[in-house]
């Protein structure tokens, strides 16, 4: 009798250790999601949105990766004059207007001021005429070879870097909306697939951090929802504008994997998926981030 | 009468005996370990042998525990009253009394390879070096070669779970 009672006791302490024990699949949300108002107001964008439908069981809320950082961080995207990426914005803006290449012309030149370029960052990645996804970097340097007849810019150089800012920064708060169907489909699948893909030593997908841990701490690293709307940022570790294909490959490498290239087909699927993971959220490029 | 010894044994036959008498004394410090892919895990994850003759030590494995060049377990894991590390990670579950809840071959077979244990855990295996997607040279992003060497040597292991034993509340 007491035997099979302690038996009983034991097996219960046995269920409770190993509910106490499974490791945690936290989702911690945002304390305040009051929206970046920059410049005392001149803009305000919303900072959490009802998720796309495709996240439908996986996520009700998408939030920026501003609500995840520090109080400091936060406040420099909210003055475009405390914003080291403006800087940047500034110096693409002048490309856009310098003659260049063998036809003599600027970025001007065929779509006059940059303002012209609203909506396209919102868009971004995209199918283009020919059915192939592009990066805001492959139109570019389509421009630059076939229109311009200029050399092309290396993926991650800063005159690429300062022109995607540029560009971007003229759909800012203009909600992001990738197309994930017909011809985009595939790539999204493709995307979609490495989203999930454990790589490296580490065995770390994206969406362990980003999906099953955002709110949680690294050590001192606050994980946000990975979302890309604010690309590219300014990362004040690097000190430097950063693209997506970069942090693409600064992640794989961290999960001590073989990373893929700036400007390959994996990056730029991967680009579309974790794009339309925002959908809705407002183009916050060039943000400003650690 | 001189004997040679060549007389009565082929010469094939010593230079097999030469060569197992040295895999004998080059293989010593290596039978004293077993290697990642030898680990033998019983069905619930659990590693019921040490890895190495040498018994773990508490100490080695509570700066292995906070080293961010080797365990860095506080990266993820809390546990309260380690005052040496700052900002402990939440990403994992805290560890006090990990030493009451699980046995030391559970233990083991958690810092070895968590998977094991809890098929969809986030932690990676500390103790293998084979199975992975796009496996790189450490935190260089090219390629690395399989077997990997392990995140932690079998010692290492040994000492993590020496002190992850300690944890009692």
């Amino acid at each position: 009798m007491s035997s099979i009672r302690m038996k009983t006791c034991a097996m219960t302490a046995a269920v409770a250790a190993l509910f106490l024990s499974v490791p945690s699949h936290a989702e911690t949300e945002p304390e305040t999601t009051d929206p970046i108002v920059i410049n005392g107001g001149e803009l305000e964008l919303p900072t959490v949105a009802p998720a796309p439908a495709h996240l439908e069981g996986v996520f009700d809320q998408i939030y920026s990766g501003w609500l995840f950082r520090d109080a400091a961080t936060q406040a420099m995207q909210m003055d475009d004059f405390e914003n080291p990426g403006m800087i940047f914005v500034d110096q693409g803006i002048d490309d856009w207007n310098t003659v260049e290449g063998k036809a003599g012309k600027s970025c001007a030149s065929c779509h006059e001021d940059i303002e012209s370029m609203k909506g396209v960052r919102a868009a971004m990645p995209k199918v283009n005429e020919a059915g192939d996804l592009w990066s805001m970097e492959d139109y570019i340097n389509d421009c630059r070879t076939s229109r311009m007849q200029a050399e092309a810019l290396e993926w991650d150089s800063d005159r690429m870097k300062n022109l995607t800012a540029a560009i971007s920064v003229q759909s800012r708060g203009m909600p992001m909306d990738v197309a994930i169907d017909g011809l985009a489909e595939p790539y999204w699948e493709q995307g979609r697939e490495m989203y999930y893909t454990r790589y490296g030593q580490l065995e770390l997908a994206c969406a362990n951090c980003h999906e099953g841990h955002y709110g949680d701490w690294i050590r001192a690293d606050h994980l946000s929802q990975g979302m890309t709307n604010g690309f590219p940022v300014y990362r004040l570790k690097q000190a430097a504008l950063v693209s997506q294909h970069n942090r693409f490959r600064g992640c794989i490498r961290d999960t001590r994997g073989e990373t893929f290239d700036m400007g390959s087909d994996e990056f730029r699927a991967l680009e579309l998926y974790v794009a339309s993971r925002g959908n809705g959220l407002p183009v916050e490029g060039v943000s400003v981030r650690h | 009468m001189r004997y040679r010894i060549e007389d009565w044994l082929p010469r094939h036959a010593m230079t097999a005996a030469l060569a197992a008498l040295l895999a004998v004394v080059f293989a010593l410090p290596l039978i004293a370990e077993t290697a990642p892919q030898d680990v033998a895990f019983d069905e619930t994850g659990a590693i019921a042998a040490p890895l190495g003759d040498m018994p773990g030590d508490p100490r080695e494995g509570a700066r292995i525990y906070g080293d961010k060049e080797s365990g860095n377990c506080v990266a993820c894991h809390q546990i309260s009253g380690r005052t040496d590390t700052e900002f402990q990670g939440t990403i994992g579950p805290a560890l006090d009394g990990v030493g009451d809840r699980w046995e030391e071959a559970q233990l083991r077979g958690i810092v070895a390879d968590a998977k094991r244990t809890f098929p969809e855990s986030m932690m990676p295996g500390f103790y293998k070096s084979t199975g992975y997607i796009r496996p790189g040279d450490e935190f260089t992003g090219k390629a690395g070669t399989e077997p990997l060497p392990p995140l932690l040597t079998a010692q290492q292991v040994e000492d993590v779970v020496a002190y992850l034993a300690t944890l009692k509340e």
